[in-house]
């Protein structure tokens, strides 16, 4: 039986600050949440209850959190300095290497990350805004959703899925890289230009995917160099004898909320279908690492690609046969592992919408795949001014399209669908899931900051003036909801309180 | 790069849109666009 797919998705923004002679990325990431957490606290009277710190301790693997532990010391010394906070929503906002993260709460369904994903954007938006009373009158940060500089840098957009551990590993190579490579054709977010070194930038005026060049190998355990398409990393911040995290490093991020809820649902359904062993026969691509660059690179979608029983088929018939496998899987199944019935539906529907567009056009779908609004624009652009794909103003577009600045992005006047609310959205912002442990998570936190000493993915410590310090583990994601604890947080008026009526 | 055949349903509607589009952006378009690509200059990460 499939499991329920608990999944989160991280973006690591890119980063500027704008009128500045010279910039420190890491300070300035610093900066920028710093100004958040700033602001936050003076809205709450200018305590500093939003710096709950996060746990390193769960970045070692191996180490079973389980039951109540005394914890003699907090995080390595190295990393601390750089800001690292836990916000009431369950989320995770905090400088990793260059840049400013955010790691959204786990979710329960994919279109509850997308709400958090956007909760993220809007977390970064507040943040600039708030960064402007810190810097040099004439300065201002600026950040993009995107993973390319466009010379040849890359940062991540990852998305982690809750898998059953008794999936054999080789099984979700296999299958899940058939899905990787051939899902770019709507989850790409467009670039112009390639970064390749070896690859004639004449040959690649423009292609579907920000990432695709940087990956170079099928497996492996890297994410800064020498991407592989299926990442190792066994890391499953959950009970490790049940769990997997399949920590996907393969994606765009994308400014579409539909692409980010296709991407998510469509790679969660694969892995449910892989689960209960429904995904067709073991047919895999002969050569993956150049089958991705080369679905990125073929605007017409028609080129075939070579499988390892000989034959070829096209990404968009290879995502066609994984989508009737899921509506045969859906009939059989039903597919409450994607969450509530709607959000199964809109992933089902949407998928088949979003791939019945691609055959006849990119403009078909130039509403909800970023790569074909992208290349609607920048087609249009360049027919007005009559310039070729080398000019500098596409490039400065293509990095627009992902500028967070309300005035100034060019994502939000492309006329993309949404599938959340703005309203949805800002509850996002301070409220966490109430469907996964990020509930018990962002509720600790928003009610006894005080009491709370560090956290992170699978366990709280908190500190309620006794001489040991308790965790709480976590190592369940679907349990820790607004069902199981809601009741016991409000009832308990201080942390010691809720800590005896949890062992109780 | 090869031709993508043209989308067959509401083009005019569209087209219509995209050139108000063109308008609107002209306006909020980074102006330098040279430097500023230049300018951007992101570290590795991950």
């Amino acid at each position: 039986m499939a499991i329920p797919k608990v999944l989160g998705i991280e973006t690591e923004y890119g980063i500027i600050v704008r009128g500045a002679a010279e910039s420190n990325p890491i300070a300035a990431s610093s900066t920028l949440i710093n100004a958040y957490l700033t602001t936050l606290e003076q809205g709450l009277g200018g305590h500093r209850t939003q710096r709950v710190g996060w746990d390193f301790q769960d970045e070692s693997p191996g180490i079973d959190a389980r039951g109540e532990a005394l914890l003699l010391s907090l995080a390595p010394e190295v990393e601390t300095h750089l800001v690292n906070a836990v916000l009431t929503n369950g989320a995770r906002y905090y400088v990793d290497h260059a840049h400013p993260e955010f790691s959204c709460p786990e979710t329960a369904d994919a279109l509850s990350a997308v709400r958090f994903d956007r909760a993220g954007e809007e977390v970064l938006v507040r943040s600039m805004a708030a960064a402007r009373s810190f810097l040099p009158d004439g300065e201002e940060i600026v950040v993009y959703k995107n993973n390319s500089d466009g010379k040849g840098n890359s940062y991540g957009c990852h998305e982690n899925y809750l898998v059953d551990r008794a999936v054999p590993f080789g099984r979700i190579v296999l299958h899940a890289t058939v899905h990787l490579v051939t899902r770019q054709v709507f989850t790409g977010s467009g670039k112009v230009g390639t970064e390749t070194p070896l690859s004639d930038p004449d040959r690649v005026p423009f292609q579907l995917t920000q990432r695709a060049d940087f990956f170079e190998e099928e497996v492996g355990l890297e994410t800064t160099l020498k991407r592989p398409i299926i990442n190792t990393r066994d890391e499953p911040h959950a009970d490790a004898q049940k769990y997997r995290r399949l920590h996907v490093i393969a994606g765009d991020a994308n400014m579409s909320e539909t692409a980010t809820l296709l991407k998510l649902g469509t790679t969660a359904l694969v892995l449910a279908m892989l689960e209960d062993d429904e995904i067709g026969p073991a047919v895999g691509l002969a050569r993956p690492v150049p089958a991705m660059h080369q679905v990125s690179r073929d605007l017409t979608l028609r080129a075939p690609l070579e499988l390892d029983d000989h034959t070829t088929a096209t990404a968009l018939e290879l995502q066609f046969g994984l989508l009737e496998l899921a509506e045969t899987y859906a009939a059989r199944h039903g597919l409450e592992v994607l969450g509530p019935p709607e959000v199964g539906s809109a992933v089902l529907s949407g998928w088949r919408s979003v791939l019945e567009g691609l055959e006849v056009g990119p403009d078909e779908v130039a509403d909800r795949v970023d790569w074909a609004a992208k290349r609607r624009l920048f087609e249009a652009y360049r027919d007005r001014h009559d310039i070729g794909w080398d000019d500098p103003r596409l490039r400065a577009m293509d990095l627009q399209y992902h500028d967070l600045r309300p005035d100034s992005s060019l994502s939000r006047r492309v006329g993309l669908r949404s599938v959340v609310t703005q309203e949805e959205v800002e509850r996002a912002v301070t409220e966490p899931p109430d469907d996964t442990r990020a509930f018990f998570r962002g509720a600790c936190l928003a009610k006894f900051s005080h009491d709370i000493v560090a956290a992170n993915w699978d366990s709280i410590v908190f500190d309620t003036g006794e001489s040991a310090l308790h965790r709480v583990p976590m190592l369940e994601p679907s349990r820790g909801t607004r069902a199981h604890v809601g009741e016991l947080i409000d009832r308990s008026a201080t942390a010691q309180e809720l800590i005896e009526l949890l062992g109780r | 790069m090869e031709e993508v055949p043209p989308s067959s349903e509401a083009g005019d509607r569209i087209k219509a849109d995209i050139d108000d589009l063109l308008d609107e952006i002209d306006e909020v378009l980074e102006s330098n666009a040279e430097d500023f690509v230049k300018s951007y200059i992101q570290k590795g990460g991950e």
